[in-house]
């Protein structure tokens, strides 16, 4: 088993902007995300999934320290004024780090 | 005695208002919607199999027209009455020049449990409405700005489930017709009204969670939220005067011009006007006109139809 450390970049956002956002990390290095469906409360106020409106996505990606450094202040810069955006990363071992 | 599927809008704010744990799991609510939009599709196109086009051009033009009208009147009140920024002004009235399904829905079970006759093409303008609304309201916000991108505007708007599914709708049951359409009419027909009322169920409960939030903006939003609609009904009647349209068409056409968008505006303000405070047209829109309309619009716009078509006649 040689597993090898790679950095895992979570971000919480709008459902809105699901396909802006998506297309920005990819188009910045990372090789693929995974979406999934979220809810929860913070700045913006209770956020219950009931419609698209008033729902949330979780998107994580796993790359080199570098892409997450470079998605993370594009996010900041592009979206942190106007959206409801929470983004934190840490390191996890992956096998097969050539996918990453 | 009240339509049960009103009783069931009460029930939801009843619900809400009591901090109840009572929720639509989303993917019901996005089914039941689903369904909906469908069903009144299906309606539309079977209606317009029946219409020579030429009739339908002039009429979606004017429909066109007064949606690009709309925000114009509610902007400068929201900025010089409201005090609100010029982003959150251009939202808003955004959201009040557009449409809402789901109010359109309750207003085709209010005529069809009366048995009263409606121009069934109104699927149609319904979706034409939707749309000049949301240009105009970029354009206040944002000015003719070269770096707007008009293409994701579009494809949020035509690409998104409820246009989307409305013009399926539409176009299914123009190429099906009345006979093709048979097999199917149990389950999207029959079951419209009940599908509506836990449709209802699940905006009571957000309608409820929305009056929380509208303590925090004050009372201009409330009186907004119903004088506006009061306003826009009156141009749709007069509108669906000119075209010549039915007495329940031209309640139709009020109600259409007085509801509030509370889905394909939203998300397309959120994308092109992300400076606009989403909280507070959802706020509006959700938490009064929604309810506004519901409750008492209906029944409001359909007299108000009914006298402008004696005076007409007299």
């Amino acid at each position: 088993m040689n597993s090898k450390t790679r950095t895992l970049l979570t971000i919480i956002t709008e459902t809105s902007i699901e396909q802006f956002v998506c297309r920005d990390i990819e188009h910045l290095g990372a090789r693929g995300y995974t979406v999934t469906d979220a809810r929860g409360k913070g700045g913006h106020g209770l956020r219950q999934a009931g419609w698209d409106a008033d729902s949330n996505i979780r998107i994580e990606t796993i790359c080199s320290p570098e892409v997450a450094e470079k998605i993370s202040s594009h996010l900041f810069a592009k979206y942190f004024d106007n959206y409801a955006m929470v983004v934190y990363s840490h390191d996890v071992n992956v096998m097969r780090d050539k996918k990453f | 005695m009240l339509d049960p599927i009103i009783m069931f809008f009460l029930f939801g704010i009843f619900a809400g208002v009591v901090k109840s744990e009572l929720r639509l799991p989303s993917q019901v609510y996005d089914f039941v919607s689903m369904v909906l939009l469908l069903a009144i599709g299906l309606k539309g196109g079977i209606e317009v199999a029946k219409q020579p086009l030429g009739q339908l051009v002039p009429q979606a033009g004017a429909v066109f027209i007064m949606g690009l009208l709309l925000p114009l009147v509610a902007f400068p009140i929201l900025r010089s009455w409201g005090r609100f920024s010029r982003a959150d002004a251009a939202s808003i009235a955004a959201h009040y020049g557009s449409v809402s399904v789901g109010t359109f829905a309750v207003a085709v079970a209010y005529l069809t449990t009366r048995g009263i006759y409606y121009e069934e093409h109104m699927p149609l303008l319904l979706v034409v409405l939707e749309v000049p609304a949301i240009i105009v309201g970029i354009i206040l916000a944002r000015g003719l700005s070269k770096d707007m991108q008009w293409g994701s505007v579009a494809h949020e708007v035509f690409a998104g489930k409820g246009v989307m599914l409305l013009l399926g709708g539409v176009a299914i049951g123009w190429a099906a017709g009345p006979e093709g359409v048979q097999s199917i009419k149990p389950f999207f027909f029959d079951l419209f009204k009940g599908i509506l009322a836990l449709f209802l169920l699940e905006m009571g409960l957000i309608t409820a969670a929305k009056l929380g939030i509208l303590k925090k903006y004050g009372i201009f939003i409330v009186v907004f939220g119903i004088a506006m609609p009061l306003f826009s009904s009156l141009v749709g009647t007069g509108v669906a005067l000119l075209l010549g349209l039915s007495v329940g068409g031209t309640a139709m056409l009020a109600l259409l011009a007085a509801s509030a968008s509370y889905i394909a505006v939203p998300a397309a303000m959120r994308i092109s006007v992300p400076n606009a405070n989403p909280t507070l047209s959802l706020a509006a829109s959700l938490g009064v006109t929604f309810p506004f309309n519901v409750l008492l619009g209906i029944p409001l716009y359909y007299e108000m139809a009914v006298a402008a078509h004696r005076m007409m006649g007299a």
